[in-house]
């Protein structure tokens, strides 16, 4: 499977699929902050204490965390990989530039990067505290969200990750269908909706929040 | 009509090549683009210069030996062969840029050739049905639908030309090996060999050095024969099917 | 005037052909040959020139009986050879239409069609055959053309009246070469083929009178080497090119054959060339090929010219009554389905009465109005559609909407290296097959026949003629470069080359191609006459001296030169060309492709001569201009008794 690039792409496109999986809950979760502090709060406490009394505190989301630590190592492996091996395969360049033939290529490979130190930045805001601004409170999660939005650069970051999320999901959803098969003529019209469609309720979810922090809707 | 050709120069696979820019006046718009080439050539040769190297056989957009990438796209402007390309589809005084197919798996002979036979590689991977000479069973024997029929020829129609490497961004053989790979697939005829036979071929599509599928389509918008990029997905189905199943010779 | 003369030697006969009824010589002639123990065969070395439907084929068929297979090909890689342009279809005696056909109807239908210049033998086998490709293509995954319930469509072709045709939209040819180019390539994986793309023949080595190897030129490094053999097969194609333009691929040539014919192996019936009557005519003195119009479209255009000279209206604007359907008016009952050589000759009375339409009068209409009002423009689209938009492509006219122009062009070879029952030359060791042989057409091809020749050659009757000769023939001694013939066979090679590089002249390749292409279109063309020929025949070697003479190639031998491929190519066309005229000149008959206009009947059709003509001409070579010898093979008819053909 690895050793094929048509197995690897399939590994990237499962991988991929995994991660959306996740988003959608993601930005779901992240709309909650609209209805206030305890409501926000309390979902946060939730995805900690999910499956017990058959799982311990926190197992969940412990497993989740694996899975997509996984499936982003997965993902950005083979990603790596092949682009290497894609420009090796190409070694010189056409002098008569042509623009627009690998729009889709260089927005997937930069949208991937920006979105790989997008992650991290995240965490760290978000999940560990480390680079958050205005002081980190473990086990509240909506004043650390109204904070971290309380700052251009956080605003900025956030957003403009989010943009490249949606121009990856756009072409990845589709492309992964592709990669697994699951295209074809017949679906392609269908396939081509649903990934734009995805792309948009996604980044406009997600960027829902910061907008709200910053029109005061979310204080 | 009057032109300027800037046409990638190098004398053989060492040399290094460069882009040579050339004037050329009375071209008429019924030739073909190679015809073109061809009166540039004569004055070549003539005026005791190298005559410009391309490959071309046909020249009825069938045999696919005609590779040149003109002004950026494979084949030109117009989908269809280098050859079948007529001079009506510029305008006077245009700029011409024409350059060899570029990919790591087709290194430049000489000019605007370059060498092809990992496409050959690839059929002789597992491109084909073993059925030897004379053990056919009568041809009525298994009826075909004509659905069936009709998309295997659609995908039996690829001329091996290697625009779809050429127009990749990854130097990507996947619309060539996808096309085989489903003509003999889609038929009752190639069904017995049909997990070992694209295992076989992508194997060896990676092994002489392609770049990966990023489904960028360019591949599909210059093939001259329009074998769509469906096929590509197809052919990821087949693969996908084919190491479920653990199919391997 | 001077010009060459000839000799009439011994006559040459077919040695090989079983006697007995027509339909079991084959079966005879199988079970008389001997065979080579399968173990011995990897012992056997065969090289085969040419990698088109004859080449592929037999290299193929010949690595899965198990012997070691060294093949060529120019093209840089095998699926491009020529067959691949084929477009209309392959005949076969199926009769899957139950319309009457048979093998004994495909093979009167051939020797007729052929104008009775073929021999019986090989016709009824290349019958018999017909049926076995059709099995053998299918179940290698050729997509022929289906009708719903999933069995096979068959359409009809000129010169016949049943629907035998097998085809796979306008690409036949295309999908029946890859069929044999893959099954070459399990071949070449199982290592049992060496193949050499980019690499041409350009001699035979010919050791104590048998065939043994070739010399060949790697077109990438400019490398002379030579390669050695048990035998030696040579598939690589017609000679159409000596006429510069017909629709044979650029780089098809007659090189292979030409040098087979100076080592020894007879040359038959050069002057009878196949001249396609639906080509686009050329649009100006650039044109560097022809592109054919598949004859299908022959089965629902309907061919026509204005009734008066020199009416220039637009198509569209003569009227019904203006209209001369020619061919619907002079044949009835074929109709637009005549046969190829009597379409081109028709279409070129009526553009030499001044009636043709288009640029310089060189063309009559393919009108497809009817049709698209009869069966509609989808349905019309859905059979032609890709020749429309071929067509469309080159001359930028809508063909749904103005009838298509179309003009003959030199489309086929029947003539070729002389060959016996089992194909073989006049130099033992050395075969001929498809194209490039002269055995099964006559003196005119009918449509769709050349690819089943081809496959037929090469799947089928070379694979078991060939065992014969390895059988009869034990292995001698390896031939190794040392030895004088292959020497001299190098040397001759080399110093021709130098040659060409040294004269350093002022005309370009392509213009000496030109001026004799041109020259033997007007006077070795669809129409001859003795004045003509012997023109051409006392400018030929003007032509040669002033080629040796002025010739320019620019670059060295020692890498890719496609200028020094082509003036090579042109030296055995300036050779073969004379051979033409020859053979044109002393044939004062007219039969299928060659009309000589002192030999017509009283409604001005072509009139054989059969108590003078009914032989095949075999052309031994003597040396370039001086006299060749005659060696005339009898046709005997047995079966389809020579009578005028008629297709009124």
């Amino acid at each position: 499977m690895w050793d094929s690039t048509v197995g690897k792409k399939a590994v990237m496109a499962a991988s991929g699929l995994i991660m959306l999986l996740y988003l959608v809950a993601h930005m779901i979760g992240n709309l909650k902050v609209f209805f206030g502090p305890g409501e926000f709060n309390a979902y946060g406490h939730w995805i900690r204490t999910v499956g017990e009394p058959f799982m311990h505190y926190g197992w969940t989301l412990w497993i989740i965390r694996v899975v997509l630590v996984a499936a982003v190592v997965a993902h950005a492996t083979a990603a790596y990989q092949l682009s290497r091996r894609d420009i090796r395969a190409r070694p010189a360049k056409y002098v008569h530039k042509k623009r627009g033939s690998d729009y889709a290529t260089r927005t997937m490979r930069w949208g991937g990067v920006i979105l790989g130190l997008f992650i991290v930045w995240h965490i760290l805001d978000l999940t560990t505290g480390h680079v958050h601004t205005g002081g980190f409170q473990e086990g509240r999660p909506y004043q650390n969200v109204v904070d971290s939005f309380s700052t251009w650069y956080g605003n900025v970051i956030y957003i403009v990750a989010m943009l490249a999320l949606g121009l990856h999901i756009r072409h990845g959803f589709w492309s992964a269908a592709q990669t697994l098969g699951a295209g074809g003529r017949a679906r392609d019209r269908f396939l081509k909706a649903a990934a734009n469609l995805l792309a948009l309720l996604l980044t406009a979810g997600f960027v829902a929040v910061p907008v709200g922090v910053m029109t005061g809707v979310v204080s | 009509m009057r032109l300027t050709l800037r046409v990638w120069r190098q004398r053989n696979a060492a040399d290094e090549g460069a882009m040579s820019t050339y004037q050329v006046d009375g071209i008429s718009p019924d030739m073909s683009f190679l015809e073109m080439l061809d009166t540039l050539n004569e004055r070549l040769i003539l005026e005791g210069e190298d005559p410009i190297a391309f490959d071309h056989d046909c020249r009825e957009g069938i045999c696919g030996a005609c590779s040149l990438v003109i002004n950026g796209d494979a084949h030109g402007p117009e989908r269809t062969t280098t050859c079948q390309l007529h001079m009506r589809s510029f305008r006077d005084g245009d700029v011409i840029d024409v350059e060899p197919w570029r990919a790591a798996a087709f290194p430049v002979v000489k000019d605007l050739v370059v060498d092809r036979s990992a496409f050959d590689r690839i059929i002789q991977a597992g491109g084909y049905i073993t059925a030897p000479t004379g053990a056919a069973p009568e041809a009525h024997a298994t009826p075909v639908p004509k659905p069936d029929a009709d998309r295997a020829f659609e995908h039996a129609e690829c001329i091996g030309c290697g625009a779809c490497v050429a127009a990749c961004p990854n130097g990507a053989a996947m619309l060539f090996t996808s096309a085989k790979v489903n003509h003999l697939n889609v038929l009752p005829q190639g069904a017995p060999e049909r997990g070992t036979r694209v295992l076989d071929m992508v194997e060896r599509m990676d092994a002489e050095g392609f770049g990966g599928c990023t489904l960028a389509g360019e591949c599909a918008t210059v093939c001259p024969k329009g074998i769509p990029l469906s096929s590509i997905t197809d052919m990821n189905r087949e693969w996908l099917r084919a190491t479920a199943k653990g199919a391997r010779r | 005037m001077s010009y060459i003369r000839y000799t009439t030697g011994e006559p040459v006969a077919d040695t090989k052909a079983p006697s007995g009824p027509v339909h079991e010589r084959w079966d005879r002639r199988r079970f008389e040959a001997k065979l080579v123990n399968p173990a011995n065969r990897r012992k056997h070395t065969v090289i085969v020139v040419g990698t088109g439907l004859a080449g592929g084929s037999a290299g193929a068929t010949l690595a899965e009986q198990g012997y070691r297979v060294v093949q060529f090909c120019f093209q840089d890689s095998p699926r491009r050879a020529h067959s691949v342009a084929a477009q209309g279809g392959i005949n076969a005696a199926k009769n899957y239409r139950n319309d009457g056909d048979s093998i004994h109807r495909l093979f009167y239908d051939t020797v007729k069609g052929g104008d009775f210049r073929a021999r019986e033998s090989n016709v009824h086998r290349l019958a018999q055959i017909s049926v076995e490709i059709i099995d053998q293509c299918v179940a290698q995954g050729v997509p022929f053309a289906r009708e719903y319930g999933g069995l096979l469509d068959n359409r009809s072709f000129g010169g016949v009246q049943v629907s035998r045709t097998f085809y796979a939209r306008g690409q036949t040819g295309q999908q029946l070469l890859l069929g044999a180019y893959q099954a070459l390539s399990r071949q070449v994986a199982a290592g049992n083929i060496e193949l050499h793309p980019r690499t041409e023949m350009l001699d035979l080595i010919v050791v104590d009178g048998r065939a043994r190897g070739i010399v060949a030129r790697d077109l990438v490094t400019g490398r002379i080497d030579t390669y050695f053999a048990d035998a030696v097969v040579l598939a690589t194609g017609g000679y159409g090119n000596v006429f510069h333009l017909s629709t044979n691929a650029m780089n098809s040539n007659a090189t292979a054959v030409w040098r087979a014919h100076r080592r020894g192996a007879h040359f038959a019936n050069p002057c009878f060339t196949q001249i396609h009557p639906t080509c686009i005519p050329r649009t100006g003195d650039h044109q560097s090929k022809l592109t054919l119009m598949s004859e299908s479209l022959r089965n629902d255009g309907r061919i026509w010219v204005p009734k008066a000279r020199g009416d220039d209206r637009s198509p569209n604007e003569i009227p019904e009554e203006e209209r001369d359907y020619y061919l619907e008016r002079v044949y009835p009952s074929f109709g637009n389905l005549v046969p190829r050589d009597i379409a081109s000759r028709a279409a070129k009375n009526v553009c030499d009465e001044g009636r043709g339409v288009g640029p310089g009068g060189q063309g009559v209409y393919l009108d497809f109005a009817d049709a698209i009002r009869r069966m509609g423009r989808r349905k019309v689209e859905e059979k032609y559609g890709n020749l429309f938009e071929m067509y469309e492509r080159i001359t930028a006219e809508n063909p749904y909407e103005v009838p298509m122009r179309i003009y003959p062009a030199v489309h086929y070879t029947m003539g070729g290296l002389w060959v016996d029952y089992d194909l073989q030359t006049t130099v033992p060791g050395l075969f001929a097959i498809g194209e490039a042989n002269f055995s099964d057409h006559g003196a005119n091809r009918l449509g769709a026949s050349a690819l089943m020749q081809g496959l037929a050659d090469g799947y089928f009757v070379l694979p078991a003629t060939l065992n014969d000769y390895l059988a009869r023939n034990p292995r001698e001694e390896d031939v190794t470069a040392g030895h004088p013939a292959v020497r001299e066979a190098v040397a001759a090679t080399r110093e021709r080359l130098e040659r060409l590089l040294a004269v350093d002249g002022d005309r370009t390749p392509d213009s000496f191609h030109r001026e004799l292409g041109e020259l033997m279109w007007e006077f070795c063309g669809m129409a001859r006459d003795e004045a003509g020929l012997l023109e051409a025949l006392e400018r030929i070697p003007r032509i040669r001296e002033e080629f040796w003479r002025r010739i320019k190639v620019p670059g060295t031998g020692e890498e890719f030169n496609q200028s020094l491929e082509k003036a090579n190519r042109i030296v055995d066309y300036l050779e073969l060309a004379e051979l033409m005229c020859l053979d044109a000149l002393h044939r004062t008959e007219s039969c299928g492709g060659h009309f000589r206009e002192e030999s017509r009947t009283p409604e001005g059709e072509a009139a054989r001569k059969d108590d003078e003509f009914s032989y095949a001409a075999a052309w031994e070579f003597t040396g370039t201009g001086t006299a060749p010898v005659l060696h005339k093979e009898d046709l005997v008819f047995e079966y389809v008794h020579p009578t005028q053909r008629s297709y009124a």
